[in-house]
């Protein structure tokens, strides 16, 4: 039988700073205040850290953090790259390195300034591109949201999808902002008359199909099975991991090749159930990577929720809100209304789901999916109690 | 370059045969010399049958619409005095996995927001031209 990680390790403690607009403080010292509360919540100490993994785009280093929270020796520190496809990268990389001994305490994170140089570089281009955006930058293509956007209409055009199906998605996640006090949407209703007169940001998405835009930082403390059972919370087990990316990927602009809507959530999804003991139809919640609303339904197609052109007529009946629907999704709001923090706050959430202390609790939940970038080379985890 | 269209970097030896081409009028993808597969963008090995040999090759210059679509600001200061513009995803006739992104203009020079952007259908004809932008020829598609 093939040594897999499952089960092997466990998330045993989280931080998070506050999400707001413009925070004063660095990026780097938003990701030691979230990493030191996530040591805090797992009842350990800075030394006991020896394991790293973080996304490529920090601009804080491993060096920064270690010498910053005062960590132990760490032997094992590794990157995931692709923005927002990195999240469950990094906890899912902090797995590998505790379950195979390289490491005994692991901490993931993710700290992120929407002002910060490595944050929005669409609006730095330079004048000249290489690269695979040399093919769409030129021509007008200039934002991650045009990018999906080109994708969506063509999904929509193929499978029938529509604004209503995607106007679901944004309305779940704000439904469940509303009850979660951490949320930048807090206290911000919306309605499906609201979402269907805003205003285009690249048609056929408009504003409320994008998320927020988030100063903010989160971590996450990962260590050995057996260790987690002596500390201070019930252990919240990794049952499986995968990273995805597809034939002939590109990074968000997908169009050029063979089958453009069968993106990397499909290579992810071919490892994480098979290394897995539970199935698409025994998840009993979801964080799935919402930039953009589209990649909720090309997602649930991706890893198996439904079959290939169904993603859109999933999300009917309230199938993505807490309490009742068949998949609560994006129970703390989600990118779209909690916070964007290229996915983090998904991975905390599946965390409190399995703890029992979401505020959007889905009752005796087992187990909760936890995704990361659709459209980039992309990660999952499957967290179970 | 506040207020200048984004270009591509012409000069990069791995493109510079397609912007060559597009300077002379011209659509090029790159063909393997040993299976024949057509590639763009192009690459230095062909995925099908891992070849090193590559020629560029002249296409029709006629597509469909694969997808498209309609960006209103916020944009970068060179696009928002043409807001709201259109993409186009182009898949051509030669081969339909062979895709371009460009803009539906209703002539070679024109403005890419002169099209009304709601008339554009999925599926519909287009053929490509040539507007001269600073230094690059940029293919953009017209109306078949």
């Amino acid at each position: 039988m093939a040594e897999w990680i499952q089960d092997k390790t466990a998330i045993v403690g989280i931080g998070q700073t506050r999400f707001a607009k413009g925070l004063e403080d660095s990026e780097l010292s938003l990701a030691c205040q979230a990493i030191s509360m996530a040591i805090d919540d797992a009842g350990l100490r800075p030394s006991d850290v020896d394991g790293l993994a973080m996304f490529a785009m920090e601009s804080g280093r491993e060096v920064d953090v270690a010498r910053n929270v005062g960590l132990g020796e760490i032997t094992y520190f590794g990157e995931v790259g692709y923005g927002g496809g990195a999240a469950c990268g990094a906890v899912g990389h902090a797995a590998m390195a505790v379950a195979t001994g390289q490491c005994e305490v692991a901490v993931a994170w993710r700290a992120r300034k929407r002002a910060s140089k490595t944050s929005r570089p669409w609006a730095q281009a330079t004048q000249r591109m290489s690269g695979d955006f040399g093919w769409t930058r030129p021509m007008g293509l200039l934002r991650p949201v045009d990018e999906i956007a080109m994708l969506a209409r063509r999904y929509m055009h193929e499978y029938g999808a529509t604004r209503d199906h995607l106007a679901n998605v944004a309305l779940a996640s704000r439904k469940h902002a509303n009850r979660n006090p951490h949320a930048t949407m807090y206290e911000r209703k919306l309605t499906r008359e609201e979402y269907m007169k805003a205003r285009w940001i690249s048609e056929p998405l408009c504003l409320f199909d994008n998320c927020l835009e988030t100063d903010g930082a989160l971590a996450c403390v990962i260590v050995p099975a057996e260790r987690a059972r002596d500390l201070r919370h019930d252990p919240v087990y990794i049952h499986s991991f995968a990273q995805g990316l597809q034939k002939q990927c590109a990074v968000m602009t997908n169009y050029f090749s063979d089958d453009p809507l069968r993106g990397p959530s499909w290579a992810a999804a071919r490892r994480l159930w098979a290394n897995s003991e539970i199935e698409p139809g025994d998840v009993d919640v979801a964080q799935i990577y919402d930039a953009f609303s589209p990649l909720i339904p090309l997602s649930l197609e991706g890893y198996g929720f439904c079959k290939r052109g169904e993603g859109g007529a999933f999300t009917e009946n309230g199938a993505l809100e807490w309490p009742d629907g068949r998949l609560p999704t994006n129970t703390s709001g989600g990118g779209m209304s909690e916070a964007y923090v290229h996915g983090f706050n998904l991975v905390l959430e599946g965390v409190r789901q399995m703890r029992g202390t979401s505020t959007s609790q889905v009752k005796d939940a087992e187990s909760c999916l936890v995704t990361s970038g659709e459209g980039i080379p992309t990660s999952a985890v499957l967290l179970r109690r | 370059m506040e207020d200048r269209f984004i270009l591509p970097d012409t000069e990069d030896e791995s493109v510079k045969p397609f912007w060559d081409g597009t300077a002379r009028g011209e659509l090029l993808v790159q063909k393997c010399r040993a299976c024949g597969r057509m590639r763009i963008p192009p690459r230095p090995m062909c995925p099908q049958c891992r070849s090193l040999a590559n020629d560029w090759v002249p296409l029709s210059g006629r597509g469909r619409v694969w997808s498209f679509v309609i960006p209103h600001p916020p944009l970068l200061p060179a696009y928002m005095p043409f807001a709201p513009y259109n993409v186009v995803t182009v898949e051509l006739d030669e081969d339909p996995a062979l895709r371009l992104v460009g803009n539906l203009v209703a002539r070679a020079d024109g403005p890419i927001n002169e099209i009304d952007p709601h008339s554009i259908r999925i599926g519909e004809p287009v053929r490509v031209v040539f507007a001269k932008v600073d230094d690059v020829h940029l293919p953009r598609w017209v109306r078949a």
